[in-house]
């Protein structure tokens, strides 16, 4: 009937309905129950918290040290660590201490030093931004920039936190740090390689913004090796990456005037962006400095954490080493004294059976290690401790050179540090090559 | 930052927290007025503007560039900083520059000898015009206990141990930089603080940022305080371990981070954490606040943690015995694990040192960064810390020790209630000797210090970003070689210029009271 079918002109099948119908119970369900998580977060009572807390049980605070390890029993040393020094109660001549110039027994020295002391007092009470400031510290940073040519000078009171403050006050996380420091490596080949390699960068942007800086000692304290400063230079400008040069062991040894090792191979200073070294080696004082052109060296100032938040150098110390420089100044001739040393007692101690030596003849700390290692490293430690013990029983101050195992990336095998200074006389010299051969046949064979 | 400040602490907020408190526990931090903040904001605001102003003059050349450059070699290298880092420096910071870095040529006493400079180029560079302004009053300098000083016992000794020692060292701990004098310090330090064994560094900030990854790692967790020192935070960053805040000496947000950290474990992986190590100091230097130690104790026995207490402040400042914040508190030194400091403040020399257990310090011995690469501490500088704590311990016969503290103490009640009393906002604790006072605008940060100045007192002014942007502060060090006569000149300067800026923000007046001894009645006195 016609009129029937335009009354409902939209009437489906009785199957659609009941589904519709189904459906609309099944949204009107979904909307009114809980939410469903995937992964139930397990609400704990509070008594199972109590339980949790009282189960927990925390490691110690620190792990036991056993009483036979090697760096636990220092050395006491009796009075002043100089040339002629008491260590552990036997007389012996100092050939481990870094005192290169000899100014550690140095009168006048100590004379300057006790002029500040009747001065000033002891400490400076305060950071260099708050009445930490003194005119000796002034003074010094002013001396240490002419000394080196550079246009400014800044200095902490702690020689590890010189370079320590350093380098975080310029990068940010992302900056690439290349650290030459590959034991031995004085190829400048591989560092060629790292570099390119490394700015074969995916991202030609990114690099267009990153800083690039490349970090290296002059002088390696563990292998006594001169870095390839030349070859660094003509890096950094084909890379367009900033040096920063440690040169703690190299000032006051290398160069003609002790300058270190931009004199050393004749490269204008200024083609290095900074320069860190610590007092604590030829300038036998404490602490650091670092120099370079003032647009570098001021940021440090406002953002260097060791010298913002910390204390100042005490003036006696400050004032040591303004003399300690004078006497460098006046008498450029000891670098030549000391080169000399140097060279000898590398002959020396060469063709010892049993040991090596690691280090250039222009290096007054080198090493000896063992040419045949027994393949355990506290064994190795226990020969090189015998054979100092035998050292010092005969007058020799040695000691081996000290790391902590856990935290170096590239551990340099285990060796005896010697050290060589200005005071040291030939006749020394040939009796301490003389003493080390006898103990390394004693103990080796 | 207004809010969190008068979260931290209602105004004179007594604690005595059942019994674990021997002694009333004032600390203080008055609410930021309302209209001084908006001020505040308007102030840093127009700075600002000025400062793009500045900048853009700068970039085209119209103004002159004082700042160094870099060479023309090396223009097309990745720049060295980013503009924006040295915003805040270029343009608000050198309009004041002459407020820090003042240069002394004499002791750091309670008189001291400026040298005079000036600027011709509005702070850029500096000339030093060879006159020396002698006899300021000093405000700022660490000297606690008055041991700065060139002539008594402490500087003979010291002098004498110069003659035959000489002043460098030039080794390391672990070589051959080992000093008789040295083991003589470190079991000296050890029975001054009433721990079993203690190790001395060259350097306070060192101390801290080499030691603590020696003694946390990975898996670790780290609590460490709102306004903690930069050596602890970096410390603390370089160990590699978790690192929570928790708020500024807030007890309850404390014991929920470490109920949560034990119930629930590292995240993701719901591992429990090998160690939680607590990071507190004893005085804060910035808000003159002391920690609340007897709740910290309390909380670190009941959840297993450990505690590592800097003591740079405190350490000879608090305590009837001078031992620091736990004789302060009349606790056992045995409860702090790591019990740390520094000889910068009340014993006039540097370096730091660590006191603990002695399975804690042979550890140390063996594992730190500093016996093993870094040099040890020179030998007058030791022998002024040993002659200045036997001093302190009274070991030396006289009563020189003791008498230092008492002044210490009394200086440190009278200059703080005279303040309060003049209407100024000091923050911090009635006993801490660091007295920190509000002046919030920008510019008078730099008018405080150069009014100060000319009124021959030397101060400290201090800005962000050593504090939140709003709450720059004056900061008063004191120290027991003020005579009463020093404090009454300060005070009387202090509250012209308090006049003159309009600094006496303060809402509450006390009671003043002339010359009545102070004891636990003292709270009593307010009247709002």
């Amino acid at each position: 009937v016609p009129g029937r079918a335009e009354q409902w002109p939209s009437l489906a099948p009785a199957y659609h309905l009941i589904l519709e119908g189904i459906l609309i119970l099944w949204i009107i369900r979904l909307l009114f129950s809980k939410t469903y998580k995937l992964q139930e977060r397990s609400d704990l009572t509070v008594k199972e918290k109590e339980e949790l807390i009282e189960e927990w049980q925390p490691e110690p605070l620190v792990p036991p040290v056993s009483k036979d390890h090697p760096a636990l029993n220092y050395n006491i040393v009796s009075g002043p660590p100089s040339h002629n020094i008491v260590v552990n109660g036997k007389k012996c001549v100092n050939f481990a201490s870094f005192n290169f110039l000899g100014l550690l027994d140095n009168a006048r020295v100590k004379a300057a030093a006790l002029a500040s002391l009747k001065k000033y007092g002891v400490g400076t009470c305060g950071p260099r931004g708050f009445y930490g400031t003194f005119d000796v510290h002034l003074d010094l940073e002013d001396r240490l920039a002419k000394f080196m040519k550079t246009e400014e000078a800044i200095i902490y009171s702690y020689g590890f936190a010189t370079i320590a403050s350093a380098i975080p006050a310029y990068s940010k996380r992302g900056s690439p740090f290349h650290l030459h420091g590959l034991p031995g490596s004085r190829c400048p080949l591989n560092l060629k390689c790292v570099l390119f390699c490394f700015f074969l960068l995916k991202n030609p942007r990114k690099a267009r913004v990153t800083r690039r800086f490349i970090v290296v000692e002059g002088l390696y304290m563990n292998t006594g090796t001169v870095c390839p400063l030349p070859e660094l230079v003509k890096l950094k400008y084909k890379y367009k990456a900033r040096i920063f040069l440690e040169e703690s062991l190299s000032f006051g040894v290398l160069g003609e005037h002790g300058r270190g090792v931009t004199e050393h191979f004749g490269i204008s200073i200024d083609d290095i962006d900074l320069i860190s070294a610590n007092m604590e080696n030829s300038l036998a004082s404490v602490g650091g400095f670092c120099c370079g052109r003032s647009f570098v060296i001021d940021h440090q100032r406002l953002s260097g954490q060791g010298y913002c938040f910390s204390a100042s150098l005490p003036p006696l110390l400050a004032a040591a080493a303004i003399e300690a420089l004078n006497i460098m100044e006046e008498n450029p001739g000891i670098f030549l004294v000391l080169k000399e040393k140097c060279e000898r007692i590398h002959k020396a101690l060469q063709g010892i059976s049993g040991l090596k030596v690691v280090g250039e003849s222009l290096s007054p700390a080198f090493h000896l290690q063992l040419t045949d290692s027994t393949g355990a490293r506290e064994k190795d430690v226990t020969l090189l401790q015998e054979i100092v013990n035998h050292c010092m029983n005969r007058g020799i101050a040695l000691t081996q050179a000290r790391y902590l195992e856990k935290e170096e990336k590239c551990l340099p095998p285990p060796s005896i540090r010697v050290v060589v200074t200005v005071e040291q006389t030939d006749e020394e010299l040939e009796r301490a090559a003389r003493i080390i051969k006898e103990a390394a046949q004693a103990v080796l064979l | 930052a207004a809010a969190a400040a008068a979260a931290a602490g209602q105004i004179h907020h007594v604690t005595q927290n059942g019994g674990l408190y021997k002694r009333p526990f004032n600390e203080a931090f008055e609410e930021t007025p309302m209209l001084v903040a908006v001020l505040t904001y308007v102030g840093y605001g127009v700075l600002t503007l000025f400062g793009y102003l500045r900048d853009f003059l700068r970039h085209w050349r119209i103004e002159k560039c004082h700042h160094a450059t870099e060479r023309k070699e090396q223009q097309d290298f990745v720049s060295l900083y980013q503009d924006f880092e040295n915003f805040y420096t270029r343009n608000l910071y050198m309009r004041i520059r002459d407020n820090w870095n003042r240069p002394i040529c004499s002791v750091p006493g309670a008189r001291v000898d400026i040298m005079e400079r000036q600027s011709h180029d509005y702070n850029w560079s500096f000339k030093y015009t060879g006159n020396i302004i002698k006899g300021v009053i000093n405000m700022g300098s660490y000297n606690y206990l008055g041991f700065a000083r060139n002539t008594g016992s402490c500087q003979e000794a010291a002098a004498k141990v110069l003659e035959e020692y000489g002043v460098g060292v030039c080794s390391t701990r672990q070589e051959i930089g080992n000093l008789d004098k040295h083991e003589e310090l470190e079991k000296l330090v050890a029975s001054f603080l009433g721990v079993e064994a203690a190790m001395a560094y060259g350097m306070g900030f060192a101390t801290n940022s080499m030691n603590i990854p020696a003694l946390v790692g990975k898996g670790c967790l780290i609590l460490s305080d709102e306004l903690n020192h930069a050596s602890l935070v970096l410390g603390a960053r370089l160990s590699g371990a978790t690192i929570r805040i928790f708020k500024h000496n807030n007890m309850q947000s404390l014991e929920k981070l470490l109920k949560d950290a034990i119930v629930y474990g590292q995240p993701r992986t719901r591992r429990p954490w090998k160690k939680i190590l607590i990071l507190v100091e004893g005085i804060y230097s910035m808000e003159g606040s002391i920690v609340r130690l007897p709740e910290v104790i309390a909380l670190k026995k009941k959840y297993k943690a450990y505690l590592y207490l800097d003591e740079a402040h405190s350490i000879g400042a608090l305590g009837p015995t001078g031992r620091g914040v736990v004789d302060y508190f009349g606790l056992d030194p045995q409860d702090v694990d790591v019990m740390m400091g520094t000889f910068t403040k009340s014993f006039g020399a540097s370096g730091g040192y660590i006191g603990g257990k002695k399975e804690l310090i042979d550890y140390l011995r063996t594992h730190s960064h500093s016996a093993v690469y870094a040099t040890s501490l020179s030998p007058p500088v030791v022998e002024q810390i040993v002659t200045s704590m036997k001093c302190i311990m009274g070991q030396d016969g006289t009563t020189l020790g003791k008498e230092c503290i008492q002044q210490l103490a009394e200086n440190t009640r009278y200059f703080r209630r005279r303040l309060k009393e003049m209407g100024f906002i000091i923050y911090g604790n009635e006993d801490s000797p660091v007295v920190p006072l509000m002046l919030y605008m920008p510019a008078k940060i730099g008018a405080f210090g150069r009014e100060m100045l000319k009124r021959n007192i030397g101060v400290v002014v201090v800005g962000f970003p050593a504090t939140p942007i709003i709450e720059s502060r004056a900061r008063f060090c004191l120290s027991a070689a003020h005579t009463k006569e020093i404090l009454d000149t300060a005070l009387k300067e202090i509250d012209e210029v308090g006049d003159l800026l309009q600094l006496k923000y303060s809402r509450h007046r006390l009671v003043p009271l002339l010359d009545r001894p102070f004891d636990e009645t003292t709270y009593e006195e307010t009247e709002d």
